[in-house]
């Protein structure tokens, strides 16, 4: 459900390091709270997040959330497949519905945020 | 709204099943079980069952009974036998709308009214008030639970559980005393789904037994639960309103479409002077349907543009889930309301374009019903 190679923020966003470059997504409890995604705003290529500041917006049927940057840095890819197809959001949620690419400009924020033990704890998960 | 949130006779039914419960007019609810799209599709496809026993049910009984409806609603009740039920607005002198209820003629001196949950007090207090003797009026919301089987596969469910021919039920219709699962019950043809389906009036102590017994006479044939999130769905699909989000007591029948229902010619009623003037100097806005070209959700409050000015503001909206589209339902001026006319709504500081659209949005095959 949470995976140990993740960082957690406490707004629900997970982060995958790939080399020099961070992978985000939401998570499998955000996705499950929200349900039945069927819109996700994504902020273009080339534009700048802010550690923990607003980058999109993900909708449900019934209600709309921001999504919150976990690294500061350029977005240098966004998952267009996931802005037609919004709803894999609750199906795969660490996979196929990552949302950005972000070169991050400070790793040291990594150390804010939570391992997936701290996380599961936050949203109230024995780890299984 | 300090007041603590009533429970359903089926709440530990629903937090059994792994409902989410949320409040709604005052009552803790169930908004969904296994998932809104999920459980609207099983509504349109093949049957979903509804628990909506926060309704409000109000007997009036006595010669009086009759003459006090047809005063406070603007539909007429003369117009309707025993056996049927109406639906109608009823309005203040100004013509806003106080609550749409359903008025079912149980006898010639016995009447039932399903008034909204969240308005219930407010209707008691307004019938009671306009009660003249011979009339006597019992809520009964807090004994009686309701129960909504619709689908195109609700009468053969509904068929397994009753004796009752409970297929030759017309639309509007219903039958008191109709044993579902060994229980007694008022079983009306209506909904707010724009599906095929029933109603259940019954007694709250036999709620869980035939909430049950219609859930397992429903396997075969792919019933669900289905919450408020799934109700709110396909009544916006159909095209039907919903009070306190798309009318009130500030808007009249006439302008959120509701014309149909103002009798105008069937005797004085509160509201009607003020209806019969609006209806000769014209509406100010008009309730229409739209349709979006993104999937983004025009939310209720969000504004409707038109070339940059604002010209009107959203009611509900949601993603249509059998339509596959953003659709919603908002007041416009009259001379912006003809479909197909372009509209934008400023979704998040964003114009999001879409058109005015002809309701429903969604109409069954005549044959399924």
């Amino acid at each position: 459900m949470y995976p140990k190679e993740l960082r957690y923020s406490t707004e629900h966003e997970w982060v995958r390091l790939e080399g020099g470059r961070a992978r985000v997504g939401i998570t499998k409890f955000a996705a499950d709270r929200l349900s039945d995604v069927v819109y996700v705003e994504l902020p273009k290529v080339g534009s700048e997040v802010a550690f923990m500041q607003p980058f999109g917006v993900v909708e449900s049927v019934k209600a709309v959330s921001d999504l919150y940057a976990p690294l500061s840095g350029k977005v240098v890819e966004i998952n267009q497949a996931l802005v037609e197809k919004p709803e894999v959001i609750n199906t795969d949620p660490y996979g196929a519905a990552w949302m950005i690419i972000v070169e991050p400009r400070d790793l040291k924020e990594l150390a804010q945020l939570l391992d997936a033990g701290a996380y599961m704890a936050l949203v109230g998960e024995r780890p299984s | 709204m300090d007041e603590p949130l009533r429970r359903t006779p089926l709440y530990a039914s629903h937090v059994a099943l792994g409902a989410r419960m949320v409040p709604f007019g005052g009552w803790e609810m169930p908004v969904q079980y296994s998932g809104i799209m999920e459980e609207h599709r099983a509504v349109r496809a093949r049957a979903g069952l509804f628990d909506v026993s926060h309704m409000g049910e109000v007997d009036l009984a006595g010669p009086g009974a009759g003459p006090l409806v047809q005063r406070l609603v603007t539909n007429d009740l003369s117009r309707r036998a025993a056996g049927q039920a109406l639906y109608t607005p009823m309005c203040t002198p100004d013509g806003g709308i106080i609550d749409d209820l359903l008025v079912y003629r149980l006898g010639d001196e016995r009447l039932m009214l399903v008034l909204n949950a969240a308005n219930t007090a407010e209707d008691l207090a307004w019938i009671r008030g306009h009660a003249h003797g011979d009339v006597q009026i019992s809520d009964r919301s807090a004994e009686t639970a309701l129960l909504a089987l619709q689908g195109p596969r609700a009468q053969a469910i509904l068929e397994r559980l009753t004796p009752a021919p409970v297929g030759t039920i017309r639309y509007y219709w219903f039958r008191e005393g109709v044993e579902v699962a060994g229980r007694r019950a008022l079983v009306s043809r209506t909904g707010y789904t724009g599906e095929d389906g029933f109603e259940i009036y019954l007694d709250g102590r036999h709620a869980v037994h035939v909430w049950d017994a219609i859930l397992e006479a429903g396997k075969p044939a792919g019933i669900l639960p289905a919450g408020l999130g799934a109700r709110d769905t396909l009544r916006l699909e159909a095209g039907l309103l919903l009070h306190g989000n798309d009318m009130d007591k500030s808007t009249t029948p006439l302008e959120v479409g509701l014309g149909w229902t103002v009798k105008l010619d069937k005797g004085d009623f509160v509201g009607a002077q003020a209806l019969e003037r609006q209806k000769r100097e014209g509406l100010p806005r008009r309730l229409v349907g739209f349709v979006l070209r993104e999937r983004a959700i025009a939310r209720h409050g969000f504004p409707i543009r038109e070339d940059g000015a604002t010209i009107g503001v959203v009611t509900s909206g949601s993603f249509g889930p059998t339509v596959g589209n953003s659709i919603g339902l908002g007041f416009v001026p009259p001379e912006h309301a003809e479909p197909g006319r372009r509209i934008a709504v400023e979704v998040r500081g964003r114009a999001v374009g879409g058109t005015v659209a002809r309701l429903p949005f969604y109409k069954r095959d005549a044959e399924a019903g």
